[in-house]
């Protein structure tokens, strides 16, 4: 039962108003007590400064978030995009570093990043697409679909590294993690590029619609012919490939691949990030302008935690927090309780 | 399907026990469990040279003890249709806040062990407050849960604590000798009390049976007057109280705390009891599949070690997919049961 | 129960209700859908507060506040919905909330024994200890009456209960009912299937739309009569009824076929059916509400699948597998249940209206934001939704509108036809009216139309031909000037009116 929300939520915008507000808080706040903030400077016809990084740092968080706030729409979730990061991560570091296996398997890409890439990224596809198929056509419950690629991704990942963290030079592959494109991190580029793939592609398309109609009210959607079972495996499969290319750029960052770190606990700032910018966690309607705004929220809040010095730990503290909030915001019973007693107050 | 109408008494069902009979909707999991456990346990022992030793099966016991032990907590969780994320990090929290008031703060022992007993369960009953009285989804509640207890820990220390007290020497070296079998490590006599308790608990008292009732069907839990609300945020509580002892054995264990430990240990714990017969969805399943399921786990962590080639990782990936298998299989039941 | 009032926001459920429950009878509560039943059963079992009236036990005035509270008092309650837990032993299910204890821990052995001697009372001899999911839906009708039973009842509400079961299985659960009334107890006995009341009831109570229509001694009230009260009719107004009828009704013959049913039935849900409807005409399905009207349609529409029969529409045949199949094959389904299976709640009116056609279309011909705005604009205009604008969410429209918007759903994807379930319920007269008006205009444009609906009045009035159903069978079929109120009550009723198609009759 969606019960109306509370005005202060749903005055217009409605779904931007709350973490813009979020957002301008925190940036105020870093504002007055860190000297510099708001300096960015251009150095070799680059940009640097603490905004650029933390759109450079807040990219993997918002590919991921861009998947993760269709598949949430549709009343899913995936909790494997971690481990899928961790899976083209160590693909790619391994078809640099190590050819040798895969060449034996009849994949000789002669070092070729746009190759290593693509193959990387048809990893990370397939690994959507397993989670879609099991969740659309064997009708397992969402967490429980991905909940196996979570405990299996990274066994699949450490095999592809044998078990070892793989470090890497190669300059062309790199760049996807360090570059620069027109001043900005290349990692910006690729997550802006992909904000715009991704609202063609649910709004260019009819594939918004759907997975709203299919979240919202699954058997409304069905008997209007919406054909459900294709809508969330092109949805999962579409976040695998989101967590795929994230993978990449984690890698490509730092040159190596670690299978047992790389993207650990990101698929709740996925899900964190979707949830911020108001796309129900229940399934329904998604925001991706929202998922933006909640994307650099978070990734400002872990940034400003790191510049005052604070121990980096204290971001998990404060993520539980954050979780809780948004939860207990999106809760109707929640909102129902609160509201009674704010009008009790109020008379 | 419904039976054929020609049913005036239920003939089919009436008292007397058919051949097989005991394998229905609800043990059928299970015996597909202890199924697997005996012919992993058997394969390998034909395999390797040793496997079969007393000594090698009572290891398994103390080896997975602290594993087991959250899985226990686990299982009450997802029979009521919950899930609780955060028994990993609570075990990593656990350990290390017992570790620096031992050995930092010079608390005693088993003050400290109180004491963060008492937290997990204080943890768990605030998780479960959040899932009864505002229903929200248990799987975020819990993520929640997994964050704070790995940033508290984390913040406790960074760096591993090794335990010096010579209560935790003799606690780890303690154990009931079992003549040429070996011996019993405390550790392993923790997990089967845990693991009895936990049966007791499922089978003997109101509380486990409400458990399997609001897993079964909430609604009609409901209307049949039961205590819904109070033991959803009981079974939390009671899985709190299960990780925070799954830290007390790990850190008697290891003779040490440490914040980063029990990293992916909550998706070892579902997987155990998944593989143990118990459906994700709730309503059914068995405390005592539950120790098979980490036995499981246990027999073939063990045999991929006796192996020496092969590596840790083929554990993560057996993990998986004997999860995908066993969870097509309750799919698999659910559809014809329909 | 005295002058029971109960009104929910916007509506009176129930408006000065008397009812009386006698020991040792068993007392069928009558009515339609919204007739109010329900309420009156929430209400006597505590569930629902009391507006005004008042309820007496054994003479003195009781106040139950909840379903546990009642049933300390002696009332208690088996829902239409078996509400047991599967996995848990038949045992368990009987006595669970008050499980015997020895020493702290369950007394297994008390807790069978018991369960033993309650199934013993109800006349049957079985394995207490099986999980009852496992047991067919009349035992678990049964573990469910026992749990019902375990207190010391003085009342049994049985809501439904003979809906999942077949002829058989509702001859035992009567023995046991029997048996119960000579015990001494009161029942109270809801069912949509006419036969079974005359079965069992000694005493009618027939309500509608929230008021009280009459308690009748079963013996003195015949069928037609109980029928005509359920719907809201005086018998004798009945019989000089003059039943309005469509000009064209009777050239069926000439009108092209669109859809042919053959035999399409499933287990539970209907049994196997014929059905013929042409272009350009409306065939109403009528019975009375769990006759299996919508379980056709259902069926009809690929939302259930069919275990026999086929159907030939659109040039195709065989058993459509799904909805999207359906669609393909060019039907449209406007389900009853609005809320639950019509509207997407949170997407605006535009997208509701868009979301049939646009799934037609696929993914990738996406109608624009402007063509979709223009869809929606024009049937917003043409049925007169009364809306702020097409950008509203869907779900703060009143019923009647939420109704015009889903006709306007599947008006844009323009199937060749419709099937109409309901599509006046609970919405002002009105927009019945427009409905009704938009119904024959796409008759006259030569769209198919399968017709559901509870108003007879409505069915006569829009359709050529009638379909009856009764208990889960399609028992006659009404064409032109047999098309009557009167017509399809008797038909209902079991007595073959004047010149009935009897020989399209197929059961």
């Amino acid at each position: 039962m969606k019960r109306p929300a509370p005005r202060l939520i749903t005055s217009s915008p409605p779904h931007l108003l709350m973490p813009l507000a979020a957002l301008a808080l925190v940036l105020l706040y870093d504002a007055l007590t860190i000297p510099g903030f708001f300096h960015v400077e251009m150095r070799d016809g680059h940009l640097f400064g603490s905004l650029v990084d933390i759109l450079n740092r807040g990219a993997p968080v918002l590919l991921l978030a861009l998947g993760m706030t269709l598949v949430l729409s549709t009343g899913g979730v995936d909790l494997s995009v971690g481990a899928v990061m961790a899976i083209t991560g160590a693909m790619a570091a391994g078809l640099i570093a190590r050819p040798e296996g895969f060449v034996l398997a009849g994949l000789d890409l002669h070092g070729s990043a746009p190759a290593i890439v693509a193959v990387s990224l048809v990893a990370g596809l397939a690994a959507g697409l397993f989670n879609g198929a099991l969740v659309a056509f064997a009708d397992v419950q969402p967490i429980v679909a991905t909940l196996i690629l979570m405990v299996a991704g990274r066994g699949v990942a450490q095999l592809l590294t044998a078990g070892q963290i793989i470090t890497f030079e190669h300059p062309g592959f790199q760049f996807l993690g360090s570059g620069f494109v027109a001043g900005l991190p290349f990692p910006v580029t690729v997550a802006v590029a992909m904000f715009l793939v991704t609202a063609a592609l649910s709004r260019g398309t009819a594939l918004g619609l759907f997975v709203e109609a299919v979240g919202d009210n699954p058997t409304a959607s069905r008997f209007a012919g919406v054909n459900a079972r294709m809508v969330k495996l092109l949805v999962y499969g579409f976040c695998g490939l989101c967590a795929g290319i994230a993978g990449l750029i984690g890698t490509a960052d730092i040159k190596a691949a670690d299978a047992n770190n790389a993207g650990l606990y990101m698929e709740l700032d996925a899900i964190l990030a979707a949830a911020i910018g108001g796309t129900s966690l229940s399934g329904g309607r998604f925001y991706l302008s929202g998922t933006l705004v909640g994307a650099l929220l978070l990734q400002t809040l872990t940034t400003t935690i790191l510049t005052k010095g604070v121990p980096p730990v204290l971001t998990l503290v404060v993520k539980a927090a954050v979780v809780v909030a948004v939860c207990l915001l999106q809760s109707p019973k929640f909102r129902s309780v609160a509201g009674r007693r704010f009008r009790r107050e109020a008379t | 399907m419904r039976r054929p109408p020609s049913q005036p008494s239920p003939s089919a069902s009436r008292k007397g026990k058919e051949p097989l009979r005991f394998l229905n909707r609800s043990t059928f999991p299970f015996a597909a469990t202890v199924l697997v456990f005996v012919l992993l346990y058997v394969a390998a022992s034909l395999h390797y040279t040793g496997f079969s030793r007393p000594q090698v099966f009572l290891n398994l016991l103390a080896d997975n003890a602290f594993v087991g032990v959250a899985a226990v907590g686990l299982t009450f969780v997802i029979l009521t249709g919950g899930i609780d994320l955060s028994v990993g990090s609570a075990v990593g929290c656990g350990s290390i806040i017992i570790a620096t008031l031992v050995e930092k703060q010079h608390v005693h022992p088993v003050i400290a062990i109180l004491l963060v007993l008492a937290m997990g369960t204080t943890v768990g009953s605030g998780m479960g407050a959040l899932i009864r009285y505002f229903d929200l989804p248990p799987f975020l509640v819990t993520l929640a849960g997994l964050f704070l207890y790995r940033g508290i820990g984390l913040l406790v220390s960074m760096e591993s604590v090794s335990i010096m007290h010579p209560l935790f020497a003799r606690l780890s070296m303690a154990g009931v000798p079992l003549g040429d079998a070996g011996s019993l490590q405390l550790s392993a006599i923790v997990f089967l009390l845990v693991v009895a308790v936990g049966i007791y608990l499922s089978r003997h008292t109101t509380f486990g049976r409400v458990t399997y009732a609001i897993g079964g069907s909430e609604q009609s839990a409901l209307l049949m007057g039961l205590p819904v609300g109070r033991t959803k945020m009981g079974v939390y509580a009671l899985s709190g109280f299960c990780s925070a002892l799954a830290s007390v054995v790990y850190a008697v264990y290891t003779s040490a705390g440490n914040a980063n430990a029990g990293t992916g240990l909550e998706l070892d714990a579902i997987a155990a009891v998944v593989v143990g017969g118990t459906l994700l969805s709730g309503g059914t399943g068995y405390v005592a599949g539950t120790l098979v399921g980490v036995l499981i786990f246990g027999v073939i962590q063990t045999a991929i070690t006796f192996q020496g080639t092969l590596s840790s990782w083929w554990t993560k990936i057996a993990a998986g997919t004997l999860l995908l298998l066993f969870i097509l299989l309750q799919r698999a039941m659910h559809r014809r049961a329909r | 129960m005295r002058g029971i009032r109960r009104a929910f926001p916007g509506v009176v459920a129930l408006d000065g209700v008397d009812f009386t429950l006698r020991s040792g009878e068993v007392h069928a509560l009558m009515g339609e859908n919204g007739a109010g039943k329900s309420t009156l059963v929430k209400v006597l079992t505590g569930v629902h507060p009391r507006d005004a009236g008042e309820v007496r036990l054994n003479g003195s005035l009781i106040h139950p506040a909840s379903p546990q509270d009642a049933q300390a008092l002696g009332i208690s309650t088996v829902y239409q919905e078996v509400n047991l837990i599967p996995g848990l032993s038949v045992a368990e299910n009987i006595m669970l909330g008050r499980l015997p204890r020895r020493w702290g821990r369950i007394d297994w052995g008390a807790v069978n024994r018991r369960a033993e001697v309650a199934m013993g009372r109800l006349g049957l001899d079985l394995d207490v200890t099986q999980p009852v999911g496992s047991c067919s839906i009349a035992i678990q009708q049964m573990t469910a009456i026992a749990r019902a039973l375990d207190v010391q009842a003085k009342a049994l509400i049985l809501d439904e209960p003979t809906s999942s079961l077949d002829a058989q299985e509702a001859q035992n659960l009567f023995s046991v009912i029997r048996k119960l009334r000579d015990e001494g107890l009161g029942i109270v006995f809801i069912t949509h299937f006419l036969g079974q009341v005359y079965d069992i009831a000694d005493r009618i109570t027939v309500l509608r739309n929230g008021k009280l229509v009459g308690e009748y001694e079963t013996a003195s009230l015949p069928r037609l009569e109980l029928v005509a009260r359920m719907m809201g009719r005086d018998p004798d107004e009945v019989a000089a009824l003059e039943s309005a009828r469509p000009a064209d009704a009777a050239k069926a013959e000439e009108r092209k076929p669109f859809l042919s049913v053959r035999g399409l039935g499933r287990r539970g849900s209907i049994r196997p059916f014929d059905l013929d409807v042409a272009q350009g005409e409306v065939v109403g399905l009528a019975g009375l509400l769990g006759s299996g009207r919508t379980e056709a349609a259902r069926l009809l529409f690929g939302a259930d699948r069919a275990e026999t029969g086929s159907v030939t529409a659109g040039g195709r045949s065989g058993a459509p597998g799904s909805c999207r199949e359906a669609i393909a094959w060019g039907l449209g389904f406007c389900p009853e249940d609005r809320k639950a299976e019509g509207i997407v709640p949170n997407l605006s009116v535009r997208e509701n209206i868009a979301l049939a056609l646009q799934a037609r279309r696929g993914v990738l011909r996406r109608l624009s934001r402007k063509q979709q705005t223009e869809i929606a604009d024009r049937y917003i205009r043409e049925l007169n939704i009364v809306t702020p604008d097409a950008e509203t969410p869907i779900r703060s429209l009143s019923g009647g509108n939420q109704q015009k918007a889903l006709l306007a759903r599947w008006l844009a994807a323009d199937p060749r036809l419709l099937i109409l379930d309901e599509p006046t319920r609970g919405i002002d007269v009105g927009a019945k009216f427009e409905v009704a008006k938009a119904i024959e205009e796409l008759r006259a444009a030569g769209m198919a139309i399968l017709f559901i609906s509870s108003e007879l009045e409505e069915v006569v009035r829009s359709c050529g031909r009638v379909a009856v159903l009764r208990d889960r069978e399609k028992i006659g079929e009404l064409a032109g000037p047999d098309v009557s109120a009167q017509g399809i009550m008797a038909t209902i009723a079991g007595s073959q009116p004047k010149g009935s198609t009897e020989a399209e009759v197929r059961l």
